[in-house]
């Protein structure tokens, strides 16, 4: 089904697909060493995708870093080498277990891991000299995110300072930064929830098997469905019992829940999230639940 | 209403649109309504604003804790950023950018502004168009937004009085009108009641016009590309092996272009012709803005980031002296002398500030003297010389080879932005 009345008027994904080509476009010619952020999930997926699309017939024309907790979904691991082959780029691990392996890092007592990422995350940076990350961050996910510039400026330590923003006009992105500052560039700042899953029904993209309704193991935590696993869960008086579930997102298992769901191809998955009640972040994500700013805490300290 | 499973299914245009007001006149309470009329707003997201309402004392929900994102703004009660909002209808797709009315505004709605095909702008029918109603109408005209549509809000506090709204959308087509613009749209509205803003009003039934969702969805989109000159950046050139391909890749600004057309390249002024244009690496029959693009010529002209795609014949005259209107942007200030950085579409090239002509004061229109130096939030006609020839059109035909920022060249920062020719 489409409203649109011109022969020269682009569908709301075309406008978005071509904004967010131009944008990696734009941070590739300006910088020197880009690395893309994938971690095997919906968003990091359209984004090489979308990369490949941008700089075709040629390869992809910068690595890609996955920072790994260490409680990753098998599938999503799986997932991820296959599409890396694939898209023929090299893939870079930055694993959280060897931080603690090595006393680098210390398992917080609430076990989640995403917290610990931004360390091996900013380490990685700096020692493969990354000028430029692109992220799969976009706007509509949370309140702190929603004043995030397209390319938003890092110092040294990672550290987002939303008062010393860039004001960013029309599409004239300044990726300026000094020597050890960094800069993030977010190409589907402008994507909802919806227009990601509404683009992989329109491309040929595959997703890892977890994003659709399958029966799982799985137990109630903190309002939240969580599967059991070497991570360190269930605990007493928590009973585990097999229900239908889709993930909305795709994290470290210890904090991301799956939903209730029944949804087994894309189409049926846009169609329960338009019916949806709750927020991608609010009904799968515990980290952002912790406090009423621990987004914004999160990307002060350098997380994505 | 239609049901809420159509828009996901919908594949329809998208509008970029800003909303500008001031303090009180209920810009927040407006895009909360919106937000939650449109079932944007999830029931855990309210929840979570009833509970921090409820914690500070609040009688009832406050909404603006639905935009205000930021720890400190929370804690000061003030917005301090340009933040966007999203939403969705079966015909259209919009992005909001929700601009602050108090700190730093004119900074913030030129930032909003500047991608916005459509400005909403809020007066409070008590008080009718004031001095910041005038300073966002003309920031608007300014910025060239094609589309300014006027609220006034509160009608029910003013009894939904006819005349009250005739009196207060004469008096701001007088003001547009000597702004340069025409036709501007104005609707009556009650934001904390819901009247005329997605439902029709049944309070004002002396309104035959539409809802301001209605007029959201129906105003014609960006301007038809088949009916301006094409212009294409150069991003990046895709190259594969030594000689199998050499494509130049960009976004068509505007216009369209096919195989075989006649183009030039600036500033170099050097000509070819289109030999074929792809998409992720597909040759296509056209193309057209905003498309994102990779173009083959036909000569071997070996092209670089920077310069410009334009079709022969209605190319725009480099040049290396530019008169411009611009908004400082940064707390540091701009003087003549100064040497910067001009970027301009793809082309960042070294300037320096020749003169400050006069400040623009937007709320009377009246031009001041020139002045030492631009402070932030200041309006002013500037001249600059820049090392390179740039290849630009003036703003108020080309929003994308009209517009550049300066950019400071010890600290990399956003100083000022500049929209090419227009009234001296």
């Amino acid at each position: 089904m489409s409203t649109l009345t011109r022969p020269h008027e682009l569908s709301h994904l075309g406008v978005l697909e071509a904004e967010a080509v131009h944008i990696f476009r734009e941070a590739v010619a300006e910088f020197e060493r880009p690395v893309l952020l994938f971690s095997g999930g919906k968003d990091s997926i359209v984004m090489l995708h979308l990369a490949s699309r941008a700089f075709a017939p040629a390869p992809i024309p910068f690595p890609v870093l996955h920072v790994d907790t260490g409680h990753n979904f098998p599938e999503v691991l799986t997932y991820r080498d296959l599409a890396v082959k694939r898209a023929g780029v090299r893939l870079l691990v930055a694993g959280v277990q060897q931080y603690i392996d090595e006393g680098r890092l210390h398992e917080r007592a609430d076990g989640t891991r995403n917290p610990l990422q931004t360390v091996p995350l900013l380490d990685a940076i700096r020692d493969n000299r990354f000028d430029v990350v692109f992220g799969g961050g976009r706007r509509d996910e949370e309140k702190a995110r929603a004043k995030e510039r397209v390319f938003s400026l890092r110092d040294e330590f990672g550290q987002w300072d939303p008062r010393r923003q860039r004001p960013e006009l029309w599409s004239l992105y300044n990726g300026r930064h000094r020597p050890g500052e960094h800069v993030r560039v977010f190409p589907l700042s402008n994507w909802t929830e919806l227009d990601v899953w509404q683009y992989i029904d329109q491309e040929p993209i595959i997703l890892p098997s977890i994003y659709f309704a399958h029966r799982r193991e799985v137990f109630r935590r903190g309002g939240m469905w969580l599967a059991p696993g070497a991570w360190g869960g269930p605990r007493d008086g928590e009973p585990v019992e097999i229900r239908s579930v889709r993930y909305r997102t795709v994290g470290d298992m210890s904090c991301t829940g799956a939903v209730d769901s029944t949804a087994r191809t894309v189409p049926e998955v846009i169609a329960e999230i338009a019916a949806s009640t709750l927020t991608e972040r609010g009904a799968s994500r515990a980290d952002d639940r912790m406090s009423e700013a621990a987004m914004e805490d999160r990307k002060r300290e350098g997380y994505f | 209403m239609t049901t809420l499973l159509e828009p996901a299914l919908a594949t329809g245009s998208l509008l970029r649109l800003a909303t500008a007001g001031s303090v009180d006149d209920g810009k927040s309470t407006l895009v909360g309504r919106l937000l939650h009329d449109l079932r944007v707003v999830m029931p855990d997201q309210l929840a979570a604003v009833e509970r921090v309402s409820r914690e500070r004392g609040l009688a009832a929900p406050d909404l603006a804790l639905l935009t205000d994102g930021l720890r400190a703004e929370r804690e000061q009660g003030i917005t301090i950023d340009v933040a966007y909002r999203y939403f969705a209808t079966p015909k259209r797709r919009f992005i909001l950018a929700d601009t602050p009315g108090h700190v730093q505004y004119t900074r913030n709605m030129v930032t909003g502004a500047s991608t916005a095909q459509l400005a909403v702008i809020l007066v409070d029918a008590r008080h009718g168009v004031v001095e910041q109603t005038r300073r966002h109408a003309a920031v608007a005209a300014l910025l060239r937004v094609p589309q300014i549509v006027l609220l006034v809000n509160k009608m029910d506090l003013v009894g939904f009085d006819k005349n009250v709204y005739a009196e207060i959308s004469a008096d701001f087509e007088r003001y547009l009108e000597r702004l340069g613009v025409d036709d501007p749209v104005s609707i009556p509205i009650s934001a904390l009641r819901g009247d005329n803003v997605v439902e029709p009003s049944a309070a004002m039934d002396w309104y035959q016009g539409p809802t301001l969702l209605r007029h959201l969805e129906e105003v014609p989109p960006a301007p038809d590309p088949a009916e301006q000159r094409a212009r294409f950046p150069v991003q990046y050139v895709i190259r594969v092996g030594e000689h199998d391909y050499r494509g130049y890749a960009g976004q068509l600004v505007s216009g369209v272009l096919r195989p075989g057309d006649d183009v030039v390249v600036l500033p170099s002024n050097r000509r070819s012709t289109i030999a074929g244009i792809d998409i992720a690496g597909r040759p296509v029959n056209e193309a057209f803005a905003p498309q994102s693009v990779t173009l083959r010529l036909a000569d071997d002209l070996d092209v670089a980031r920077g310069e410009l795609i334009a079709t022969a014949g209605s190319a725009p005259e480099p040049t290396r002296e530019l008169t411009a209107t611009v908004c400082h942007l940064a707390e540091r200030t701009l003087r003549a002398g100064d040497r910067v950085l001009l970027r301009h579409t793809t082309r960042t090239v070294q300037a320096i500030v020749t003169e400050l002509v006069h400040t623009l004061d937007v709320t009377t229109l009246e031009t001041g003297a020139g002045p030492e130096a631009l402070h932030v939030n200041d309006i002013a006609r500037i001249r600059l010389r820049t090392a390179e020839p740039i290849a630009a059109d003036d703003y108020a035909v080309n929003r994308h080879t009209g517009s550049f920022v300066l950019i400071d060249p010890s600290i990399g920062d956003t100083l000022t932005a500049g929209l090419i020719g227009g009234r001296p």
